[in-house]
């Protein structure tokens, strides 16, 4: 605040600041797409094949398959998950022992060949049920589809477990030393106090692990489930547009994940209640009404 | 038939690991007492007052409350207590009331759910009987109007008085405090304090551990000094804060009073 400030004051013209680098990771992204459309476009790529069997039956039955994989998949792998991790914890070391060797072979294994083992369990125990009441030859009740959901879950839940655990571990000691000293009994503890605060925790990395899960099921058409790969495979096999098909599962794969992305973003919007002082921010879809809204009061 | 008190430590030890933090504490509490607990950081205060509803087990000794043994039952044998189970511990503390000095309120839940969670939990009440209790309590301690709110919408002071109508909520016989107002904004002790001296007021039987040394002056029929992992002096708060005899105690508070 000197004298001279107060008196003569300068009017300053503001430069922004030049971003070069965006400039130019924009034209060199820009050259690169150019790149890769002109040589998909110059390939002998028939694009009307792709649009035709986009919708064709075993392609769209497939890509239920494959739906139907991952959602069975997961649940069994979150439900396996969310009772290792508390196992794991347990002070009963025989419980958390089982939990901890249940990690160790599912995560210890690809889960290729847990496929494969599963697919031909029947060579270990012909026969699955119980004795004298249910009873069925193991190659009939292992179809590909329950082989690959039985490998395909449990090996997520060695996986999920890991993540749960590390939620539970997020979960400040004092929530469940209130619980207790409330005289919540343990279970009650872990499923009101604990495991609602540890999903902020978990979702994150189970929304990934789910996306992760749609592409894996494509591991399943080793096994000859038909998921909409090994569909796309049948289809080319026989009409030899390797390319067309690939692309037509390429975009369905797609599909499903930006639809999981938006599910995922709703379901952790929901398990942010009361972590912030702060109002939740607008989801784009409300940005987009206040957007428009907005306006028009203006106006 | 002589008057029990309505706590009753026997021999309390304590080790975490090689750390000896209890070295056998006898403390007794009679119905309708206010028991402030002082000492330095460190001399086993808090672990004290967990030992009690068993959040933190004893190495050895007893902790009756009423006619229970905490952390056991009686068996037809009088002179043998059985062990029992993390559940019916867990029955044993909903008649036990805590605070804590960071108030481990359910950020999860609002204030109103909060208070409501345990008594329709544990005590099976229904959300009209439990919502109308929690809707007194919060009265009582002046947050009515945020029964809605979560805790982080909160100020400190008023988390804790939430935190103090949560555990009214369960109706304790007994209300332990874990230094309920060290983690506050010195502007923001007093509504919290003065909760409590309603309570005190109330016939409450209250342990509370401290370093509001005026809180204890005013309010507490006996003083216990802790160091060192025993009690070292007791008496009212006349004899403990305005005549200590002991010269730890008399180190400690030349300390604080400063």
């Amino acid at each position: 605040m000197t004298p001279t400030q107060a008196t003569a004051r300068i009017t300053y013209r503001i430069v922004p600041v030049k971003h070069w680098a965006r400039w130019i990771a924009a034209i060199a992204t820009a050259a690169v797409l150019v790149w890769i459309v002109a040589s998909f476009a110059g390939a002998q790529i028939d694009w009307p094949t792709v649009g035709e069997y986009f919708t064709f039956p075993a392609i769209v039955s497939g890509m239920g398959i494959t739906v139907a994989l991952t959602v069975v998949s997961m649940l069994i792998g979150i439900a396996l998950g969310v009772l290792v991790a508390v196992m794991r914890l347990s002070s009963n070391p025989v419980v958390s022992g089982i939990a901890w060797i249940y990690v160790w072979f599912f995560r210890g294994t690809p889960v290729y060949l847990q496929l494969l083992l599963w697919f031909n369990i029947a060579l270990v125990f012909p026969v699955v049920g119980i004795p004298g009441l249910i009873e069925g030859r193991t190659v009939d009740v292992v179809s590909p589809f329950v082989a690959a959901i039985l490998g395909l879950g449990l090996n997520q839940g060695a996986y999920t477990s890991e993540v749960v655990r590390a939620g539970i571990l997020s979960v400040d000691e004092g929530q469940g030393e209130a619980a207790k000293a409330l005289g919540l009994p343990g279970t009650a503890t872990m499923r009101t106090v604990v495991l609602p605060q540890a999903m902020r925790v978990i979702l994150p990395p189970i929304g990934n692990e789910t996306i992760g899960m749609l592409k894996t099921t494509s591991l399943a058409s080793a096994i000859g489930a038909s998921e909409v790969l090994n569909e796309a495979q049948h289809v080319y096999l026989v009409n030899n547009m390797i390319m067309e098909l690939l692309i037509v599962s390429g975009i369905w794969y797609l599909l499903a994940v930006s639809v999981l992305s938006v599910i995922q973003y709703y379901v952790e919007r929901r398990f942010a209640k009361g972590s912030s002082s702060k109002a939740l921010p607008l989801t784009p879809w409300q940005k987009v009404v206040w957007f428009f809204t907005s306006r028009r009061s203006v106006a | 038939m002589s008057i029990q008190p309505l706590v009753q430590l026997e021999s309390i030890t304590k080790n975490f690991g090689p750390n000896e933090v209890l070295k056998g504490v006898d403390l007794e509490v009679s119905s309708g007492e206010v028991v402030c607990i002082l000492g330095p950081s460190g001399s086993g205060k808090s672990t004290l007052l967990r030992c009690i509803n068993f959040i933190e087990q004893p190495t050895s000794g007893l902790v009756f409350v009423g006619d229970e043994v905490i952390g056991h039952r009686r068996t037809e044998d009088p002179e043998v207590l059985q062990q029992v189970h993390e559940n019916a511990i867990a029955r044993q503390r909903s008649e036990i009331g805590m605070v804590f000095q960071r108030f481990n309120l359910f950020p999860h839940m609002t204030v109103l759910e909060n208070i409501t969670h345990a008594p329709r939990l544990v005590r099976g009440h229904s959300a009209a009987v439990a919502n109308e209790a929690a809707m007194a309590l919060l009265e009582k301690v002046g947050l009515a109007d945020r029964a809605a709110a979560y805790p982080r919408q909160l100020s400190g002071g008023q988390q804790q008085r939430v935190a103090i109508a949560r555990a009214l909520a369960m109706e304790p016989r007994l209300m332990l405090f874990d230094e309920p107002t060290s983690a506050l904004d010195p502007e923001l002790v007093g509504e919290v304090l003065k909760v409590m001296k309603e309570l005190a007021a109330g016939g409450l039987t209250m342990i509370v551990v401290t370093h509001e040394i005026g809180f204890a002056r005013e309010v507490a029929d006996r003083v216990v000094f802790m160091d060192g992992g025993v009690i070292v002096e007791q008496g009212s708060p006349a004899e403990v804060i305005g005549n200590p005899q002991n010269p730890r105690t008399r180190a400690f508070l030349s300390r604080v009073l400063k």
